[in-house]
């Protein structure tokens, strides 16, 4: 994905009746007036809400008789949680070797016999 | 187990990280300076990691490689800037693979009650650097389907 549309989709997701909006479409298709009702914003702030969905390509629009519908759009989420997730894949699973590494260092530790423990093992 | 937290926000050329480690902070801080320590977890596990040189000081340098069974290389290497300390160390990041593209990288450490946080910031030299770091070698679970997105929207619902 280009960096200015990874940009925009990172941009639309900062704010959370965007992400509202979102979470709603996934359910399906909806109408402005259908995606305003839970909020207490107005429609106007609604379509200026779908148009940097739109424009992040989120969200697609395609008009019904008078109404105009949203549909989610799901591939540059998807493009989005990819190019995190191969960073967070490194990191966690780095973290989770070194949290078992950890683990046994203090294991050792804690076998080292302690002075005045002549049985080699401390009393933790 | 405590779950790691990532931080890249849009337009900014920088990723941060956070993770609670179960152990002291000086058992940490060895992990993470002592050569044969860090070659023992950082990366995936499909690599074998062998440290070229680590000279922990001020305006030292250090090397490392991962390399995988398929006989693919990926070297490394970077200077470390201040005293490097409990507190916390300051390097350069530089992937072999990519020459001239340095990231400054600083790491944190805090204590508390016999656990450790670990911070990291990263910062690249635009946000294409740092959107191309995160997007190529460091990843290779790149395969995730479209679970992910349900697991996306959840939570940044139940963060909003």
């Amino acid at each position: 994905m280009p960096t200015d549309q990874l940009d925009r989709v990172f941009g639309a997701l900062a704010d959370p009746t965007r992400r509202a909006i979102l979470t709603r479409l996934q359910r399906g298709e909806a109408s402005v007036s259908e995606l305003t009702a839970p909020f207490r914003v107005s429609q106007p702030a609604i379509s200026r809400h779908l148009k940097v969905l739109e424009q992040a390509g989120l969200v697609s629009r395609t008009r019904l008789k008078t109404a105009r519908l949203s549909h989610l759009r799901a591939e540059p989420l998807r493009q989005a949680t990819v190019w995190l997730a191969g960073y967070r894949d490194f990191w966690e699973q780095s973290y989770e070797r070194l949290e078992e590494l950890l683990a046994a260092l203090q294991e050792d530790e804690a076998d080292r016999p302690q002075p005045g423990d002549p049985t080699g093992r401390s009393m933790t | 187990m405590s779950e790691l937290q990532i931080t890249a926000e849009p337009g900014v050329p920088q990723v941060r990280t956070e993770r609670e480690l179960d152990a002291p902070l000086d058992l940490v801080y060895r992990a993470f300076t002592e050569p044969e320590l860090l070659a023992q977890w950082l990366g995936p596990r499909k690599y074998i990691m062998s440290v070229d040189r680590y000279d922990l000081r001020d305006g030292g340098t250090w090397r490392y490689v991962h390399s995988d069974e398929a006989g693919n290389a990926y070297g490394f290497h970077g200077v470390f800037h201040g005293e490097p300390s409990t507190r916390g160390i300051v390097q350069t990041f530089e992937f072999e693979g990519a020459p001239g593209h340095v990231s400054m990288d600083t790491v944190t450490f805090q204590e508390h009650g016999g656990k450790t946080t670990v911070r990291t910031n990263s910062v690249f030299q635009s946000v294409e650097a740092r959107d191309a770091m995160v997007a190529s070698g460091m990843g290779d679970g790149m395969s995730q389907g479209y679970e992910r997105l349900d697991e996306l929207l959840a939570k940044l619902e139940a963060n909003s």
